[in-house]
């Protein structure tokens, strides 16, 4: 072929030494699999710190060993104090959202799967893929170090709402350096993710292989890519928007503060700011948050799903199109956060609207999974399985979006255990599901070993019903009006809801103790797991046509060549049921 | 393991309904004149909902149990009609559902905000701080006396800032920790904060509002049943969050003038 022909591909040499393959590797196998393991790291903190939580709130008194040594003001004696618990909820659901939930499915498995599934060598821009994860990884640093100076973390919650968060010190512990760190955290994870999402989008417009037309990209590849136009768009105002709040706290600036504020009986020496300006550049950010987390899932889990179903989806361009409307419409609904928030409550009806026409893509979504399994030959593993559970709680988690994105319900269900419940399930538990099914599915890949599947399995039973046990109660619990964010339910009502809440945490302790299971797989497969096959669940898209695990340069320096979509299941091929991406074999349909 | 996958979601299907079908966990009595709205269009929601639900979780459990435990290598086939009909269905039964609840349930919605307060509804101030609420009635001369932010001095009760040495208005407001209210006559609440964002959330009532900084809202309500209820702050506030409450004393006309007059001797 003439060489002029051939795809622009980003060569570098081989990685030499240690330091240059594992730590600041240019290889966006070793940055996903970084990625992946900072998400991992940032999984098992947040579980813990939703522990603590759990604990305090049935049983205040629990005396937690060594946590003292962590928390000395906001854990005397081992036994959580209401302001800790309120650092407690701050940091894990920052880390949840921002160091798990974008990390792992989009820029963890992104990085790792986007270049191969286009055929392409590598990321468009190596050094700013590199640069992407080390930067995300100081933001880490910086959030975690607000757990070990004396002031202690934030108290603000992940949302930091001003003028709690932009007042400073004087608004309670934690809101001194504590929330400081946390807003530079959050401005340098946005550095990160801004190079990683233009990264994404040069690598997926410029490196596709001969052949590998946008509509022969798997849905994987389709979702990172959207995902990366909405992160470049939504953290493109989150960064602006921590600025902002770093200059209100630290140059005396007055963007979210107005003036005439009495706090801690000190006359606040700011004026003319608008604490719903941050609420409004923090949802614009924040409701597109939810998509980042979700879409790279779905993506996941239709990939996941046409391989284990042996045959293509009813439509692979439906959940394509679907994606990009939700991806549009996230733009047009973020003050359904706001209802009560004190917006003019025209706008609430406004954002409703398209809040609730959100439904139609995601049902639709829904619907071609669901409408192809009919006549599928389903081939039941961990994959697999966390790919079902993700469609059953993708489904209980949107339905009950269904009560928030109405104004007048939501007058009631505002910040009670009911927002709680949704979030974490069509968000937290749905996402997550998605990167387990993209763990299992892809583990022998990335490391050239297979997973043990008994344990695989076993890890699925106990986080999917534990998952239920613990989330379809929060709403409950919202429904009878119990609030979020209290640390001690002093409410005349409560006691009759303790029993349920006790259930929670029982559930909650026993579900995160099955995550060892999986964690122990990981570990043991990585060093003791069966070695792999290069294609070891008949996969048609291209990293199923390298090595398991991949040589650096991917495609051992060839050109892979694109000759089909890569839903060809269900046909007569010559290697089975299947015909992969790169088999130049005629199939008799097309 | 798909038949297990199959029994176990339809077993979490049908229990995760039961307590909403058997009304185990409801929303306390509506004491307001404008809940019901928002309770039927809780109610209708969850009935589309929460046949959706159970539908499409009975429908996965069928699919899975059906097609998980083929022959190797059985022949696939699609779903007749493919994705066409599957779209058509969205658009049609949620888009109905969609546009029935947008523009017909907003009932409730506009009963709360699109309405002017009667001219003869009891005017309260409520004042949200770190980490309580105080509620200023006022007084004989049916007017508030202003707040100066820098006379604000919780130790000696100064809650409002108020200078009733220089402003006559200010002489006869009744500061109070309860939110009494007459039954059966409309509130119209003035609702401002001392320091940062906190919220106004009684449950029977169905009210829920923020206090947001530097923003003067107000919202206005009537109750129909004598009764203490609690008012909680829901919106996060710093560390005493959790023990931010009040309580709404709903009294008949006869006892709340009675109380009146108490507030007034008091001062």
């Amino acid at each position: 072929m003439d060489p002029a022909l051939q795809p622009q591909t980003h060569v570098h040499a081989p990685p030499q030494g240690f330091i240059r393959k594992y730590v600041f590797s240019l290889d966006h196998k070793m940055i996903g699999k970084q990625y992946y393991g900072l998400a991992l790291v940032s999984v098992f903190i947040g579980m813990i710190l939703s522990w603590l939580m759990r604990l305090h709130l049935v049983w205040p008194n629990t005396k937690i060993p060594g946590l003292e040594a962590i928390a000395k003001t906001g854990a005397p004696g081992g036994v959580v104090t209401p302001e800790f618990y309120l650092s407690l909820l701050t940091m894990h659901g920052t880390l949840m959202v921002f160091f798990v939930l974008t990390n792992a499915p989009f820029a963890g498995f992104g990085n790792y799967f986007l270049p191969i599934q286009i055929g392409a060598e590598d990321m468009a821009f190596p050094r700013f893929n590199m640069m992407s994860f080390w930067v995300t990884f100081i933001a880490f640093v910086a959030l975690i170090a607000a757990f070990f100076i004396p002031d202690g973390p934030p108290i603000s919650g992940w949302t930091a709402y001003a003028p709690l968060s932009a007042i400073g010190k004087d608004a309670g512990p934690g809101l001194g350096w504590g929330q400081n760190l946390w807003a530079i955290s959050i401005a340098i994870f946005c550095v990160g993710q801004l190079l990683g999402s233009l990264n994404f989008i040069a690598t997926t417009l410029d490196l596709r292989a001969k052949g590998m037309t946008f509509m022969r990209m798997p849905i994987s590849t389709w979702a990172w890519f959207l995902t990366s136009c909405i992160g470049l768009l939504a953290f493109a105002v989150l960064l602006p928007a921590c600025l902002l709040l770093i200059l209100d706290r630290m140059a005396g600036t007055s963007f979210f503060i107005p003036s005439g504020l009495v706090v801690s009986d000190r006359l606040q020496n700011h004026a003319g700011g608008s604490p719903l300006l941050w609420q409004h550049l923090f949802w614009f950010f924040g409701h597109p948050e939810v998509y980042i987390a979700i879409l790279p899932a779905i993506g996941i889990v239709s990939h996941v799903l046409i391989t284990s179903m042996r045959k293509p989806l009813l439509s692979a361009k439906v959940i394509i199109y679907s994606m990009m409307s939700i991806g549009f419409l996230s733009w047009m609904v973020w003050g359904h956060h706001m209802f009560v928030s004190g917006m003019n409550p025209m706008s609430s009806l406004l954002f409703s609207f398209p809040t609730l026409t959100i439904t139609i893509p995601a049902t639709i979504i829904t619907l071609i999974w669901l409408g192809s399994l009919y006549g599928a030959n389903i081939q039941i593993n961990s994959a697999s399985l966390f790919a079902l559970g993700f469609i059953s709680m993708f489904v209980s988690g949107g339905v009950s979006g269904f009560f928030l994105a109405q104004p007048s319900i939501d007058i009631y269900l505002h910040a009670t255990y009911f927002v709680v419940g949704h979030f974490h399930m069509v968000m937290g538990v749905a996402a997550i599901f998605g990167i387990l099914s993209g763990t299992y599915f892809w583990f022998p890949k990335m490391t050239g070993r297979m997973m043990n599947e008994t344990l695989g399995q076993l890890h699925f039973w106990l986080t999917f019903v534990g998952t239920y046990c613990i989330f379809m109660p929060f709403h409950y619990l919202g429904l009878v009006g119990n609030v979020r964010r209290y640390s001690s339910f002093v409410d005349d009502f409560m006691p009759a809801l303790m029993p349920l809440h006790k259930f929670i945490t029982i559930a909650a302790l026993l579900t995160g103790a099955a995550q060892l299971i999986f964690l122990y797989n990981l570990i043991y497969s990585r060093f003791r797991g069966k070695p792999a096959p290069e294609n070891p669940w008949n996969g048609t898209s291209l990293e199923w046509s390298v090595p398991s695990p991949p040589p650096w340069n991917n495609f051992g320096g060839a050109h892979p060549v694109v000759y089909h979509d890569p839903y060809q299941y269900g046909v007569k091929g010559q290697s089975g049921d299947y015909v992969m991406q790169t088999s130049p074999e005629k199939i008799p349909s097309e | 393991m798909g038949k297990m996958f199959a029994v176990i979601l339809t077993i979490i299907a049908l229990v995760s309904a039961y307590p909403i079908v058997t009304h185990k966990y409801v929303q306390p009595v509506d004491i307001s004149t404008h809940g019901h709205a928002i309770d039927e269009q809780l109610a209708d929601t969850m009935a589309e909902a929460g046949l959706s639900f159970v539908l499409a979780q009975l429908l996965l459990a069928f699919f899975v149990w059906k097609y998980s435990s083929r022959k190797e290598g059985s022949k696939v086939f699609q779903l007749p009609g493919g994705a066409k009909w599957v779209i058509v269905a969205a658009f049609i039964f949620v888009g109905t559902e969609v546009i029935a609840l947008s523009f017909l349930g907003q009932k409730a919605w506009a009963e709360v905000y699109f309405t002017a307060p009667k001219a003869d509804a009891l005017q309260v101030q409520a004042q949200g701080g770190q980490f309580a609420f105080y509620f200023r009635y006022p007084g004989v001369d049916g007017k508030f006396g202003p707040i100066h932010p820098d006379k604000i001095d919780e130790g000696n009760s100064n809650f409002f800032g108020l200078d009733p040495a220089n402003d006559v208005e200010s002489r006869d407001d009744i500061i109070s920790g309860e939110l009494a209210i007459p039954v059966n006559r409309e509130v119209h609440l003035l609702m401002h904060s001392k320091d940062v964002g906190h919220s106004f959330y009684v449950r029977e009532l169905r009210i829920q509002q923020d206090f947001v900084p530097g923003l003067d809202l107000s919202l206005h309500f009537t109750a129909t049943q004598t009764g203490r209820y609690e008012i909680l702050c829901t919106q996060l506030c710093g560390l005493g969050h959790f023990n931010m409450k009040a309580y709404l004393n709903v009294l008949s006309q006869e006892d709340f003038d009675k109380w009146m007059k108490q507030k007034i001797s008091e001062q």
